[in-house]
């Protein structure tokens, strides 16, 4: 059995939670102090691509870095790389596709700090950055594992957009859904099992991971707030 | 020591004014919950940003918005403590401590720690969580962490409310000392009369977001203004009142036009009397209000009765103490005014 479209997936799905982690971090930390009307409408657009089925995903990503659109040109240009039909094409689509599970419970973690807490702490003369990494970040940590988590465990498991943005390439491109699929379309049934197992042991921990932290959860509301 | 204020903020169809100065003393803020009591305190602090006006302290101005001055709270020099005292629960109380000592190299600082530990009185917590303290405790740990960032003012929001009765005297005595050492101003939050009147020495009255000219408590107690003070100051009976000669208040709520020892003047909007200034008169006469009874409540050393006016609307509270009461319910009574005690309020419902 070769490995490497799990490697390649989870190449892919920890890059792409790495980046989404920042990413949805920050999003969810500035929308939350935007004017409403701003607000509704930046959620709506972060929100977006939870509801779009991945196809549709892909299909606007290639609309932008396809090598004859916008940016896939003038990067093909100006660097002579293209940014599809490699490996790491993927990681545009399923950091796209996750985005939104990690920006959204980031903010609802967000959304239940007392904000009294950081109020203390810049009255005490503490810097705004360090109030979020000490304070805030350290507060709303299960909610943002929990999303870190779950971002991670989509991204594993990310078929459409990739499949558009990286193709099927054996050894180059293949990840576990491509190749599951793969291995479906030309009969080898038995090699396509071992694939599903795989997966779905590993999606088990994830989720069990999830579990366990959201769990943990409830027992720092209360008392000393 | 001095801290000028003078601030305008809007907040929906909330409106701030507030004006006072300080110098050096303990001054309250005196409201109802909902008067814009915090919403002053944070603005001082710089956690939220006045519409208008001027804030300036020792000297330093730390809000203008003509000269567009707007600093940082962590410039301010301000310490606030919060009503839930806002500990940082991934901290242990040394380290909630320690944070506001991050300048200090780590020696000079651990020292520090180790000398509020010992002022505060919280030998032995140093290693505890905020969660795992009792409400006491972790006032006494804020306190700690606020003296550590050391302000030239203090700012205290309802400082007992999350603490239960026989607590509460507790803190109060040990703030007491902590106030008396401390040299900078000091600002009260509290809806309580009896809280204030122990603490501060004097008191500015907040309603509906207005805040009425600073005076000395004792002042608050016994010659209230205005209908807000009056009944922030423990004044249970108050009626809409109309000047009715140079000595004369009609007051239709209790049905009865009193004489006063206390000039009129045409501004007079309300009249107050205090539960336990009435005395029982024997029938009709001058300043007698004519009611029934229509409930006695013993309290735990007196005995409310609760009394209609035969020709007025609102219900009079008269408190005496616990065995003087003989009347039965029902009865009629004569409850005299006293007019040295009626309160000549202006103000609006």
């Amino acid at each position: 059995m070769d490995w490497f479209p799990l490697l390649n997936s989870l190449r892919i799905a920890v890059i792409s939670a790495v980046i989404v982690f920042f990413l949805g971090i920050a999003a969810a930390y500035y929308v939350a102090k935007l004017p409403r009307v701003v607000k509704g409408a930046l959620d709506v657009v972060f929100t977006l691509p939870l509801v779009l089925p991945p196809t549709v995903v892909g299909y606007l990503l290639l609309m932008l870095l396809g090598p004859r659109r916008v940016v896939g040109a003038w990067v093909l240009e100006h660097f002579a790389v293209k940014l599809t039909m490699q490996w790491w094409s993927a990681v545009f689509a399923v950091s796209v596709v996750v985005f939104p599970l990690m920006y959204r419970t980031a903010r609802g973690a967000f959304e239940s700090f007392d904000e009294t807490l950081a109020q203390a702490g810049q009255t005490l003369g503490l810097s705004n950055t360090w109030i979020f990494w000490r304070i805030r970040m350290p507060a709303c940590r299960q909610g943002i594992l929990a999303g870190a988590v779950l971002a991670f465990a989509r991204a594993l498991g990310e078929y459409g957009a990739t499949s558009m943005l990286a193709g099927y390439t054996p050894g180059k491109t293949a990840t576990v859904a491509t190749e599951v699929y793969q291995l479906w379309r030309i009969g080898n049934d038995a090699l396509a099992l071992r694939w599903v197992l795989v997966n779905i042991a590993i999606s088990a921990v994830v989720l069990l991971a999830v579990n366990l932290l959201e769990r943990r959860a409830p027992r720092r509301k209360g008392a000393g707030l | 020591m001095s801290l000028y204020v003078d601030i305008e903020k809007r907040l929906g169809g909330f409106h701030l004014r507030v004006q006072f100065e300080t110098g050096g003393e303990v001054l309250a803020l005196l409201g109802a919950s909902g008067c814009g009591k915090s919403m002053t305190l944070k603005c001082i602090a710089g956690v939220e940003t006045p519409d208008r006006g001027r804030i300036v302290l020792n000297g330093r101005t730390l809000f203008d918005s003509e000269k567009k001055i707007n600093l940082p709270p962590q410039k301010r020099r301000v310490g606030y403590l919060f009503q839930q005292y806002a500990l940082f629960p991934n901290m242990t109380a040394a380290q909630n401590i320690a944070c506001a000592l991050r300048n200090l190299p780590r020696g000079a600082r651990d020292a520090r720690v180790a000398e509020l530990v010992k002022t505060f009185r919280l030998e032995g917590l140093e290693k505890l969580r905020p969660s795992q303290l009792s409400g006491g405790q972790q006032q006494r740990v804020a306190l700690a962490r606020i003296f550590a960032s050391q302000p030239e003012a203090l700012l205290l929001d309802e400082p007992f409310a999350a603490l239960d009765s026989y607590l509460r005297w507790q803190l109060e005595l040990s703030l007491m000392d902590t106030l008396q050492a401390y040299a900078g101003d000091v600002l009260f939050v509290s809806h309580s009369r009896d809280e204030v009147c122990r603490l501060c020495q004097s008191v500015c009255v907040l309603c509906g977001g207005l805040a009425e000219p600073r005076l000395p408590v004792r002042e608050l107690i016994d010659a209230p203004a205005t209908r807000a003070a009056a009944l922030l100051s423990g004044c249970k009976n108050v009626s809409r009142a109309r000047r009715a000669g140079e000595y004369k208040v009609e007051c239709p709520d209790w049905g009865v036009t009193l004489k006063t020892a206390q000039q009129v003047h045409e501004d007079v909007t309300f009249a107050g009397y205090r539960a336990h200034y009435f005395d029982l008169a024997d029938g009709p006469g001058e300043n007698v209000i004519e009611c029934r009874v229509v409930r006695v409540i013993d309290n735990i050393f007196s005995v409310i009765v609760m009394l209609q006016p035969l020709r007025g609307t609102e219900l009079l509270r008269y408190e005496l103490p616990q065995d003087a009461w003989r009347q039965a319910e029902a009865a009629t009574v004569y409850l005299h005014a006293r007019p040295e005690c009626v309160l000549l309020l202006t103000g609006e419902e």
